[in-house]
């Protein structure tokens, strides 16, 4: 891992050369049969996988129209080909969104489409083999999932349903992530994906009480499993001890402190977080959504608000309703879960909370928009009120804040390199490439604007680029959280009333 | 009629019914597949009359390949100058498949025939960049040639049809109109004719299997045709509950 070069910083994005095979050999660890066992999956590879395998892929073509038209529709522009981070900065051809798909529509042509099945290789048709499945176990985890590459296609075809769909077929072939099958694992048992029981949460959690208290001499509390609570809060695990995450944690706390609201984290949904979409699979993804859903139940809240976390967004606001709504308990005007971004917002709007700028004055701020908040989902009214929100808060913050290149933001922005389950140590190379293209346009704004405060909203970005960010050169503690702003910068005590 | 007028005719049957069954099994598939999640890529409107107002610009103009870079753009200006030119060249055919001709239809002809002119041209954009460029070498395939240079084939022998070896107008107008009438006439005399006739043939036949489907399938990518509405109302897919 030491040897990990990071490319040059140039502040330029310069389309590559193709280079067949440059990231080959990258790819995740095998689930040993007894992980693959427990989240029930066939324990490894059988002598019959290709039997699975067809009927797994039969299965998908029936039951998702974006697989099945993607399939169909694309016509090999190659308005993708320089959109994804990983080709950009690897030139491996198989990183270009469309040849990454074609390691799926090859078998789709041999298997399921009359041209393919007749004149085979002449259609472009592939047959199933040992190669085969070692490539789209290299390139289906090479995708951070992150859909850029579909605001491009003129058809609007994701990568990201590929992506999907193909994991899912590895794992009914016996085929999985360790690190990703992991974490599911923890979270459909322990309640986080950290593997965090809930008394060492309660300790985690008295101990950034302390640390509030000894920084600002006020006594915030952050309340675990408190029923009748206003305010259930849904965060990444991460925020709960990994740095920075834990001080938007602390923002978040100051912000509801000040509310003056009863809010409350729960032990049995101690997770934003919702791996279950990473691999494709649509019962994990409901099975780990559910327990958000029966703590705020259980605990009688009144709404439900996510943390900073982009996936946990996406599945939050785009997916939670369909998978276990529809949530006719809580409060008739928070039907659906909020953003802690629109939360906050909406209290400084309110003259409700009161933040000191100059707090922040040692920074100079820009913005990076996570994938799956900014192409996934929504905050606000109005969409494209995702873009604003974070943007309106950390000017309300901040003195100094500018947005990097346009064409590296909003709908545009480009991944961390480490979304879409590929936050793995065994993936550093890659990870590491991948985070090139944003960390061109943060070298511009470095360079032209001092810029020494990354603000995030999402804790694998955050994880992500606190690893990356020395290798590029760049102090680790220029990443940080939105809601760290705000802790900053919030008066606490000094309240006018809500 | 003679014997090959005979099989012309009977191809044409059965391609047309090739292309209008294929066509609606393909239309028909992904309907009754299911959306079992909301993904529009947002930002994306929230009611489905912004999701049309999202679809007519993406149909009519490409807006999303507008979206990228200087190879987008020149893909732009071939993609969208085929399409536009293709549309006009079959709208002027149509007084071969009328009678009378309406006055309309008269109309177009100009334009029709200056549509005629810059379709090969545009295609040619569309097949040099598949070969020049790094990237679009790597990804394109056999199918991507064959049915640039199957149009591309249409659209020569029209032009020879129309200004090098002259059919006689009558006897096409007279077969295409038994073709309509399910009264079968004598095919003109004239290979030129036959060859661009039967290129069409193939690919009305093979439309429905192909790629061309993406005329359809634009309209229903999921990620462009639904709405961001998941806190307005619950989407629900039968076999996701």
């Amino acid at each position: 891992m030491a040897d990990i070069k990071a490319p040059e910083l140039t502040g330029e994005i310069i389309t590559p050369k193709v280079t067949p095979g440059a990231s080959k050999g990258i790819m995740p660890f095998k689930a040993k049969p007894e992980l693959m066992e427990k989240v029930n999956f066939p324990a490894e590879k059988p002598s019959n996988w290709k039997e699975l395998f067809l009927k797994k892929m039969e299965e998908i073509l029936k039951k998702y129209r974006s697989v099945r038209v993607f399939l169909d529709e694309c016509v090999r522009c190659g308005a993708c080909t320089d959109k994804c981070h990983y080709f950009l900065s690897t030139g491996d051809p198989r990183n270009m969104p469309v040849h990454r798909q074609e390691l799926m529509r090859s078998v789709y042509r041999k298997y399921f489409t009359t041209g393919g099945k007749l004149l085979g290789n002449l259609a472009g048709a592939r047959e199933l083999s040992d190669e085969l499945l070692e490539e789209w176990l290299t390139y289906f985890y090479q995708c951070s999932e992150c859909r850029r590459c579909s605001v491009f296609c003129p058809y609007g075809i994701d990568t990201a349903e590929i992506t999907m769909a193909a994991r899912e077929i590895l794992d009914a072939t016996g085929i999985g992530s360790k690190y990703n099958l992991e974490i599911i694992n923890k979270a459909e048992t322990i309640g986080n994906n950290l593997g965090m029981p809930g008394p060492a949460l309660r300790n985690t959690l008295d101990f950034v009480e302390e640390e509030i208290e000894e920084k600002t001499g006020v006594p915030v509390k952050l309340p675990l499993d408190v029923e009748g609570a206003d305010i259930l809060l849904v965060t990444p695990s991460a925020d709960f001890f990994a740095e920075p995450h834990v001080l938007s944690l602390e923002g978040y706390a100051k912000v509801f402190h000040q509310a003056g609201v009863n809010w409350t984290i729960s032990s049995h949904a101690s997770e934003g977080g919702n791996f279950g979409m990473f691999i494709g699979n649509y019962d994990h993804m409901k099975t780990i959504n559910k327990r958000i859903w029966d703590a705020a139940r259980d605990l009688k809240v009144k709404r439900v608000i996510a943390g900073e976390c982009g996936h946990a967004w996406r599945v939050l606001y785009s997916f939670s309703n369909t998978l276990n709504g529809p949530f006719d308990f809580l409060d008739s005007q928070y039907r659906q879960p909020s953003h802690i971004c629109e939360y906050t917002l909406d209290l400084i709007k309110k003259g409700a909370i009161k933040l000191d700028k100059a707090a922040n004055d040692e920074f100079s701020v820009t913005f990076h928009d996570s994938c799956n908040v900014a192409r996934a989902s929504r905050m606000g009214e109005t969409p494209g009120d995702q873009m604003t929100i974070p943007r309106e808060i950390i000017n309300a913050c901040c003195n100094k804040f500018v947005d990097m290149a346009d064409d590296t933001i909003g709908e545009r922005t480009f991944c961390c390199g480490g979304g879409g389950g590929v936050l793995t140590d065994e993936m550093i190379d890659i990870r590491v490439k991948g985070a090139m293209p944003r960390m061109q346009a943060l070298k511009r704004v470095k360079d032209s604007h001092d810029v020494n405060f990354f603000a995030l909203i999402c804790a694998i970005c955050k994880a992500q680029f606190t690893k990356i960010f020395p290798i590029y050169g760049i102090e680790m503690e220029e990443v940080g959280g939105v809601h760290q702003l705000i802790s900053n910068s919030i008066q606490l005590g000094a309240k006018e009333g809500v | 009629m003679n014997g090959l007028s005979t099989v012309i005719n009977l191809l044409a049957y059965v391609t047309a019914l090739v292309f209008v069954v294929g066509f609606l099994n393909k239309v028909i598939l992904y309907f009754k597949t299911p959306n079992p999640l909301l993904i529009p890529t947002t930002p994306a409107p929230t009611t489905t009359m912004g999701v049309v107002a999202r679809m007519i610009p993406e149909v009519l103009f490409f807006r999303s390949l507008l979206k990228g870079g200087t190879a987008e753009k020149v893909l732009w200006v071939g993609g969208w100058i085929f399409h536009v030119t293709f549309l006009l060249i079959v709208l002027r055919h149509l007084r071969f498949f009328t009678y009378p001709v309406p006055g309309i239809i008269m109309a177009f002809q100009g334009l029709g025939i200056l549509a005629g002119l810059l379709f090969p041209i545009a295609l040619l954009i569309l097949i040099v960049r598949r070969f020049t460029n790094d990237r679009m070498a790597v990804i394109t395939l056999f199918q991507d040639y064959f049915v640039l240079i199957l149009i591309i084939a249409i659209g020569l022998t029209g032009l020879l049809l129309k200004y090098y070896v002259r059919t006689n107008l009558v006897d096409v107008k007279a077969f295409i109109l038994g073709l309509l009438t399910f009264s079968p006439a004598q095919l003109p005399d004239s290979p030129i004719f036959l060859i661009h006739f039967g290129l069409v043939l193939v690919l009305l036949a093979y439309f429905p299997f192909s790629k061309l489907m993406h005329a359809w399938g634009i309209l229903v990518s999921p990620t462009r045709a639904q709405a961001d509405n998941p806190r307005e109302a619950r989407h629900v897919a039968p076999w996701a509950q």
